[in-house]
């Protein structure tokens, strides 16, 4: 029994990391329907950035934070107002083009700066800490990452719904035409979005660099797990979002569990009931 | 008085549809200005280019002193031009309250609780302080028009552009809302106002120009201009002859 209520932990502290992936994705196709293909890689480029941060100035992965989150942030206005915002428009295909081709472009300058050598980032003690309570045994990273995801979304929820950024932010989603005649420069909004949504990707990128080893072609596998979280927690729902990372990581841990050969087919499995039973999500945002 | 807004030469074509047509005319600081025409004459297509949501073809468009014609329409809103729309069109996501504010903080570019006190200002001008909390998308017809206002003043305009605001009400509602806007007049707005609602127009405003396939075909005391047998014929479908 306790086995089990382990394995339910577990999987719900992994389910933290998963809505990490999938926040930046909600956000961005929040404000401007923009599905992100490239969304795993950025994640992957972040673990990376975080890699040569932490072997530059020989500093631990939370501090490298201080580098790869206005960095990434960064690179998310820059792209965003130099490639993706001109790419927007009636047409969906264009967007998911583009963001296709990032990825190719980002895969393929990973591999060529870093090799197709696994890596990891090393975090020292915390990464093999754990705490037990009641015979339940909870790794410190894991537990960290879980809080650390909770907080995020709470912090994003709090800017979308009380800031005159995320008031910006909804206004644009709303009506972008009405929202440019109410003063708001959407070209700037959007790049402000994307430079928010980077800073959240690069937290999951330093976290998942230190759960597990990464190399250039893992970010597909991210980008499934963090979109099929969005999609099961309902699109537009931060909260939602989150919900659904903790549904997808508890069905791989329970499929682990059964069989290690089973992790993802659980969490794929999980994903097509809740499409085929609830298509808008758990949480789909209430519209109009 | 100097002149607020200029339009010089203003040409706007969609293919074969002309919707401005060597638009020229001024408007002075604090006067209201009404645009009468048939449905289809090319009065939103002005609006819309004034506010920079159409860029024209040819001629160009001064405010407050300034060459606006290549200005964005965000950067438009800011320097102090804003607009109603004739369907209104609030973000229905968020609450009567945060329409506001949007206005407040990116249009009058105000901040924190300085935006807020001027959103709740606009919002009691409007008679929509009891709604402040409601989902805009749950908003009645007037109380959408109201909004409309509401969310143009929040952003604090020197020149307000009303399209239609009166269309779609009962007296008693219309009458109210006339008062609103004779108050936001009085306070020293400049106003354009494209209206059906005759009666509602012509306690407002001073000069009226009427427009016909994108062409300004007469111009004047609002009075006079109704009498004259071009307007009769074109705007009211009365045949000068008969």
């Amino acid at each position: 029994m306790i086995e089990w209520v382990g394995v339910i932990v577990q999987g719900t502290l992994l389910g933290g990391l998963y809505a990490l992936f999938a926040a930046g994705l909600s956000l961005i196709f929040g404000v401007m329907r923009l599905v992100n293909i490239a969304h795993g890689d950025l994640i992957v480029l972040a673990a990376y950035l975080g890699l040569s941060t932490t072997m530059m100035l020989d500093v631990h992965p939370f501090v490298a934070l201080i580098v790869v989150m206005p960095l990434m942030a960064g690179i998310g206005y820059a792209l965003q107002r130099g490639v993706l915002n001109q790419t927007l428009g009636p047409d969906i295909l264009p967007p998911l083009l583009v963001t296709f081709g990032l990825s190719v472009i980002l895969q393929n300058a990973l591999l060529e700066g870093y090799t197709a050598d696994p890596q990891k980032l090393n975090g020292g003690a915390i990464e093999t800490a754990s705490l037990s309570a009641g015979g339940l045994a909870v790794g410190v990273l894991p537990l960290l990452t879980f809080v650390v995801a909770v907080a995020m979304i709470a912090c994003l929820q709090w800017i979308f719904y009380k800031t005159s950024l995320g008031r910006g932010f909804r206004a644009v989603s709303d009506n972008q035409d009405i929202a440019q005649i109410m003063g708001l420069n959407k070209a700037h909004v959007f790049g402000l979005a994307m430079a928010l949504a980077l800073a959240v990707t690069a937290i999951a990128g330093i976290l998942l660099g230190m759960r597990t080893s990464f190399d250039p072609a893992i970010g597909g596998g991210r980008l499934i797990f963090g979109f099929e979280a969005v999609i099961i927690g309902g699109l537009g729902s931060l909260w939602g979002t989150l919900a659904g990372g903790v549904i997808l990581g508890v069905a791989q841990t329970i499929g682990a569990k059964i069989d290690p050969g089973w992790q993802l087919l659980a969490g794929h499995i999980a994903f097509l009931v809740v499409l085929a039973v609830r298509p808008n999500g758990l949480f789909p945002r209430v519209e109009h | 008085m100097s002149a607020i807004l200029s339009i010089a030469g203003l040409r706007k074509s969609f293919d074969a549809v002309v919707v401005a047509d060597d638009t020229t005319f001024d408007v002075t600081e604090g006067e209201a200005l009404g645009v009468l025409g048939p449905n289809g004459a090319g009065k939103t297509s002005l609006f819309n280019l004034i506010t920079g949501a159409l860029r024209p073809d040819a001629g160009r468009i001064a405010f407050a002193g300034q060459d606006i014609t290549t200005h964005s329409a965000a950067a438009r809103c800011k320097e102090g031009i804003a607009r109603s729309f004739q369907i209104p069109q609030p973000f229905g996501g968020m609450t009567v309250f945060e329409n506001a504010l949007v206005g407040a903080t990116q249009g009058a570019g105000l901040h924190g609780r300085e935006a807020e006190a001027h959103a709740v200002d606009v919002l009691e001008e409007t008679g929509l302080m009891p709604k402040a909390n409601t989902r805009a998308g749950a908003l009645s017809l007037l109380e959408r028009k109201r909004l409309e206002l509401a969310r143009a003043m929040a952003a604090k305009p020197k020149l307000l552009l009303l399209d239609e605001i009166a269309g779609g009400l009962t007296d008693a509602e219309c009458v109210a809302l006339i008062d609103t806007i004779k108050r936001i007049h009085a306070g020293g707005t400049t106003i354009i106002w494209i209206e059906h609602v005759l009666h509602a127009l012509l306690v407002v405003v001073e000069r009226v120009i009427v427009i016909d396939f994108g062409r300004q075909i007469a111009e004047g005391d609002p009075a006079q201009i109704m009498e004259t047998p071009e307007v009769k014929e074109i705007y009211l479908g009365i045949d000068a002859d008969a």
